[in-house]
């Protein structure tokens, strides 16, 4: 909410600048800035009165002013305006004057005619961003009178940006009871007398809820002159705070809203027909609204309506048919009081926005109807004449008298310092509440209905803090509580295995969490993903069922950017659905593409390979990486010959290999990068360790060449060395692998390492021999394999 | 005429200068001092001698004879360092060329950021708790004091999945919520501390605004927890956190599910209050909704937002390049 500064000062004069002002009440919660209203004040621009308006001899599109700029001699101004005319006020920028922008007026000569200055449009004096033709003023306004005067240039707007609980701070009577209290001033309100009543027409006004509605003013004024023109003085006020000025009338239910914080609205009478009622829409009622939209009205809408249909969306907006216009001569005010539940709704569902539906979702004092009501009344005597006739008042005529308990000990626990009494009613009191000693140092404080906020002890204890002054809390040293937790040492830390694949050259990503339904459903064309209702992009719209598909794209940005190597891991949450239900799953994966060293001298440049990324995928396993079983299976997004699951014992908890040829084509990418992912929490843990006694007896190692098809995996082979080797091979590897010269077609020869060792002895050859020899004869017969000659 | 003794001595003396490496000392020490050597011959002579004679001249042969052994030994000395200094010269390389493998990667700066604020929470005994990043209604609006139509929702711009059933986490205070349930269903008390780190969306999208970021939710409950603790323990982290003792202000504010709430802005190196966090004492009714006493206990909350700390720590301009993942911008943080 924009505001005139000079208007709140006639409420209330706190004597400081409006930055300082802005400071103040920031640090009481209402967070603002100011700026001045013009960046640079017009000099020499003064009211002018067109006399005469001629045709300009020589120019179609020019008219020859005579201007009465209070200099005693008219002046002779040429204008292009096309709304200049006799009798206009307007602004008149002498010669010698100096507009916004740096403009200095001189005497000119337009088309062989003399011009002894400029008559201006809004814009031209710095105060609107576009304006049609000249800035037309009162007919009151007094010729030769400075315009910085006459339209009080010297002004400072406050910007509020108020928290949605101090919907009371929207409007100048709102912000003075604020300033008010916290300068420690009165606040001065205008002087707004019941109007006399000479009329006696009255709509009957009907409530159906009112819980909805809990009260709702209403007034009929006729007799308005309908050639009434909004008075400059209110205009500026209202332009000040960003309101256009469209219709007497209308700026004057804006000016009481921005004034009181009533939102009002005027219906036509020629408009409306019978009974006013407030009540819910019924299905398939259609009302056509004043910013040119037609909405069906389906979810029961709060509405004002007549015997003919609905006239207004109560709270959010009037009716296009029902409005007042140019030959309006007949009223009826609204000043209605709606709860936010009736109305927010409605906003919401229909994209809805406006300066009444602001104030409504965050409350209106329920006591103001009336008041605002005869304050409307007041401007529209005042600008339009008229009759007044009774009001009409429906539902609650004085809102619900609500008190709330203060004690002052609980005061003391929540805010951890003791302020005393007298203080607390002393600032409690300068928010208009009346405090009532009750027993055990409390008190019982009556709330003022613009502060529908305090309902709660604690709402009181923040307004008591607030006033006094957070920074005047003094912070308190750790007196802790302390909540120690049992970590699970088996549990490795996310992080430390995060370093483990950052010192293996990896760098972590953080992606989306949506991303593209068309490269997830190549990567996991068969998990469930979940697509947002309201994505802010088509190719963000669906929550990732694995991090390739983040992955991919950052890979791709930096491959777009020359960076062809990149090792990239993330961690975080995948998302399905299983049984209805959605499923997230913490997961550790990574893409690596381009070579798999740095560019370097010494090294031989390759590709990056399986075996470089199962490395990693090893070292992030850590300690149990003995544990899990890499199994050739299909996975549609990975190279079937170069991809596997990965097993801990039985359980599936993950994925390793190239990117699918397919998969590759289909999104076009530049090669075929390797990728992993792990499911976390089944990776996670890692047994605590055992220590083992050292055997004090000396190993022995024995290397053993098989010869075996190239379907025998080398985990086939370990694990039938394992099994036949008995309690004495401690351990079996796989040192070399040889293809070519001297061996079969589709057969490989595979080098194992046998280490042999027992705690309590040295062996003997002979029983090492003899469990080579298993080892051999249980290879060439559970896999065909030959000692290699 | 010269005496063949010392005509031995000096020519044994200037064969081993002229020895050009070990074998050939070694040929020359046994054709000297070997076993038919030219000295031990010349000791083997003595026993034909008169006795007196024999003495002085085998004192003369036993000098020439040291003074032949400590040349070999001076000689071979000498040999050795010529061969090592030229071994090392053969050896030598070029230490200027850089070391092969891998170079490290990093994390992510927002990881980093993270990590460091989990750090300094728990030397406080803030243990680290997470939670699911889709949630239902109550747990990321209703248990948090935030009705249907609360207009505090529209500032919470959210994103929905199954047909509104339920929302993208719009913060993390959701976990503070499960946390409480959690131990109200074991049957226990406060104390609770906890932060609680992740990933936050918003349907918000432009240079400081990301769709997604993430925030530390900090949550303090225990018996007579009071604002002034609050103000200690966030100021306390605020200079921790940025090395330098920070002007921070708390400022009245707004949250439905703290109340006194408040935001906390520091003074930058320029002089300026920059907002960095929100907080303020757990409002009853959050309490109400996990069912604990509020009359008993009492709780801080805040949360963070944790890119916004990473770009005032370590000066990055722009929201996007957090995401972007542009390695350039990642290997800074190495």
């Amino acid at each position: 909410m924009k505001l005139s500064y000079n208007w709140l000062r006639e409420w209330v004069n706190p004597g400081v600048t409006a930055a300082e002002l802005t400071t103040r009440i920031t640090l009481a919660g209402l967070e603002s800035d100011a700026e001045p209203m013009t960046g640079e004040i017009p000099t020499g621009v003064v009211v002018g009165r067109i006399l005469k308006a001629e045709r300009h001899p020589q120019a179609d599109r020019l008219q020859v002013c005579e201007v009465d700029a209070g200099t005693g001699t008219p002046l002779q101004i040429v204008c292009g305006a096309a709304n200049a005319r006799a009798g206009l006020n307007v602004p008149c920028a002498k010669v010698g004057a100096r507009l916004p922008g740096g403009l200095e007026i001189g005497q000119a000569k337009l088309r062989g005619v003399e011009s002894f200055g400029m008559l201006c449009s809004a814009k031209e004096l710095g105060l609107s961003e576009k304006s049609e033709g000249l800035l037309e003023l009162d007919d009151a306004a007094t010729p030769g009178t400075p315009i910085e005067q006459y339209l009080s240039f010297a002004d400072d707007i406050l910007n509020l940006e108020l928290t949605p609980n101090r919907g009371d701070c929207l409007s100048v009577l709102g912000l003075a009871r604020e300033v008010g209290a916290l300068y420690g001033l009165p606040i001065k309100r205008p002087n707004i007398p019941n109007a006399v009543v000479e009329g006696h027409a009255q709509y009957k006004v009907e409530i159906e809820d009112l819980e909805a509605c809990p009260s709702y003013a209403g007034r009929v004024i006729s007799g308005l002159n309908a050639k009434a023109r909004t008075p400059d003085w209110m205009r500026e006020r209202l332009r000040r705070s960003n309101i256009r000025s469209i219709h007497p009338v209308v700026d004057i239910t804006n000016y009481v809203l921005l004034e009181l914080g009533q939102p009002m609205h005027a219906f036509d009478c020629d408009k409306l027909c019978g009974t006013v009622r407030v009540r819910k829409a019924r299905a398939g009622e259609t009302l056509a609204l004043l910013n040119e939209q037609t909405l069906t009205l389906d979810h029961g809408e709060l509405l004002i309506a007549d015997d003919s249909g609905p006239l207004a969306l109560a709270g959010v907006m009037g009716g296009a048919a029902s409005g007042v216009g140019s030959g309006t001569t007949r009223i009826f005010f609204e000043s209605a009081c709606f709860a936010p539940h009736a109305v927010a709704l409605t906003g919401r569902r229909h994209k809805l926005h406006s300066d009444a539906l602001y104030r409504y979702e965050r409350g209106v004092d329920p006591g103001l109807q009336r008041q605002a009501l005869e304050r409307a009344t007041q401007l529209v005597l005042q600008i339009c004449g008229g009759q007044v006739h009774p009001v009409t008042q429906a539902g609650r005529t004085q809102p619900e008298a609500v008190s709330v308990r203060l004690r002052h000990a609980r005061l003391k626990q929540l805010l951890g310092i003791d302020i005393p009494a007298k203080e607390i009613e002393a600032l409690l009191s300068r928010l208009g509440l009346t405090l009532r000693h009750e027993v055990n140092n409390s008190w019982l404080a009556r709330i003022p209905s613009h502060r529908y906020d305090l309902r709660i002890e604690h709402d009181l204890i923040e307004e008591v803090a607030r006033l006094y002054g957070y920074d005047r809390i003094m912070a308190k040293p750790y007196a802790a509580q302390l909540a120690p937790t049992r970590p699970a040492e088996s549990q490795r830390p996310l992080a430390r295995i995060k370093d483990q694949l950052v010192a293996r050259g990896w760098q972590e990503a953080v992606t989306l969490s949506f991303v593209e339904p068309r490269v997830q459903a190549a990567l996991t064309p068969d998990v469930i993903g979940i697509p947002l209702d309201n994505p802010i992009a088509e190719t963000l719209a669906v929550m990732r069922t694995t991090l390739w598909s983040g992955l991919l794209g950052a890979w791709l940005h930096n491959h777009q950017r020359q960076q062809k190597r990149v090792r990239l891991f993330e961690s975080g949450v995948c998302f399905t659905e299983r049984d209805g239900r959605i499923v997230e799953t913490a997961r550790i994966g990574g893409l690596a593409a381009g070579s798999a060293r740095p560019e370097q001298w010494g090294t031989a440049s390759r590709g990056v390979d399986f075996y470089d990324v199962k490395a990693d995928v090893a070292a992030l396993l850590g300690a149990a990486a003995s544990e899990y079983r890499y199994e050739a299976a299909t996975h549609p997004a990975l190279h079937p010959g170069r991809s596997a699951r990965i097993l801990r014992g039985e359980q599936a908890v993950g994925w390793i290999g190239a990117l699918h040829p397919q998969v590759v084509a289909q999104l076009d990418l530049p090669e075929a990068p390797y990728v992993f992912e792990l499911d976390w929490a089944a990776v996670q843990d890692v047994a605590v360790p055992k220590a083992q006694p050292l055997s004090e007896f000396p190993s022995s190692r024995r290397d053993l060449a098989l010869v075996v098809a190239e379907t025998v995996t080398a985990q086939q082979i370990v694990d039938v060395a394992q099994q036949a080797g008995g309690n004495m091979l401690q351990k079996v590897f796989v040192f070399d692998i040889y293809r070519g010269k001297g061996l079969g077609e589709a057969s490989k020869s595979v080098a194992l390492g046998l280490i042999f060792n027992d705690y309590s002895r040295t062996l003997t050859l002979e029983e090492i021999d003899a469990a080579v020899t298993a080892v051999t004869q249980a290879a060439a017969q559970k896999l065909g394999a030959a000692v290699r000659a | 005429m010269s005496d063949p003794l010392d005509e031995l001595k000096s020519r044994a003396l200037a064969e081993i200068e002229a020895a050009a490496d070990a074998r050939a000392l070694e040929q020359l020490r046994v054709d000297l001092l070997g076993k038919k050597g030219r000295v031990t011959e010349l000791l083997k002579s003595l026993g034909g001698m008169a006795p007196d004679e024999r003495k002085a001249y085998g004192e003369r042969v036993n000098r020439v004879k040291e003074a032949v052994a400590a040349a070999l030994e001076a000689r071979t000395q000498t040999l050795a360092v010529a061969a090592m200094a030229q071994q090392l010269a053969a050896e030598a390389i070029d230490v200027t060329l850089p070391g092969r493998g891998e170079i490290p990667g990093g994390l992510h700066p927002v990881t980093r950021t993270i990590q460091r604020i989990e750090r300094l929470f728990g030397e406080l005994g803030f243990a680290t708790v997470e939670g699911p990043e889709i949630e239902d209604d109550f747990h990321n609006f209703g248990a948090l004091n935030i009705p249907e139509l609360h207009p505090a929702r529209g500032m919470h711009d959210t994103f929905y999945v199954k047909n509104g059933g339920m929302v993208l986490r719009t913060h993390t205070s959701p976990v503070q919520i499960r946390t409480m349930e959690a131990l109200k269903a074991a049957g226990r008390e406060p104390p609770i501390r906890i932060v609680c780190p992740g990933r936050v969306y918003r349907s918000d999208s432009d240079r400081t605004h990301s769709p997604m970021f993430h925030q530390v939710e900090g949550l303090y409950v225990g018996e007579n927890v009071s604002f002034a603790d609050l103000q200690y323990d966030l100021k306390s982290f605020l200079s921790r956190f940025f090395e330098r003792e920070v002007e921070v202000r708390f400022r009245p504010s707004y949250f439905p599910f703290t109340e006194p709430s408040s935001e906390v802005d520091i003074k930058d190196e320029k002089g300026r209050w920059l907002e960095v966090l929100g907080c303020g004492m757990v409002h009853p009714k959050v309490f109400e909704a996990v069912g604990i006493d509020p009359e008993r206990f009492t709780g801080y909350a805040f949360g963070l937002g944790v890119e916004r700390f990473a770009m005032l720590r370590y000066g990055v301009d722009d929201l996007r390049d957090f995401f972007n993942n542009d390695l350039r911008f990642l290997e800074q943080f190495r």
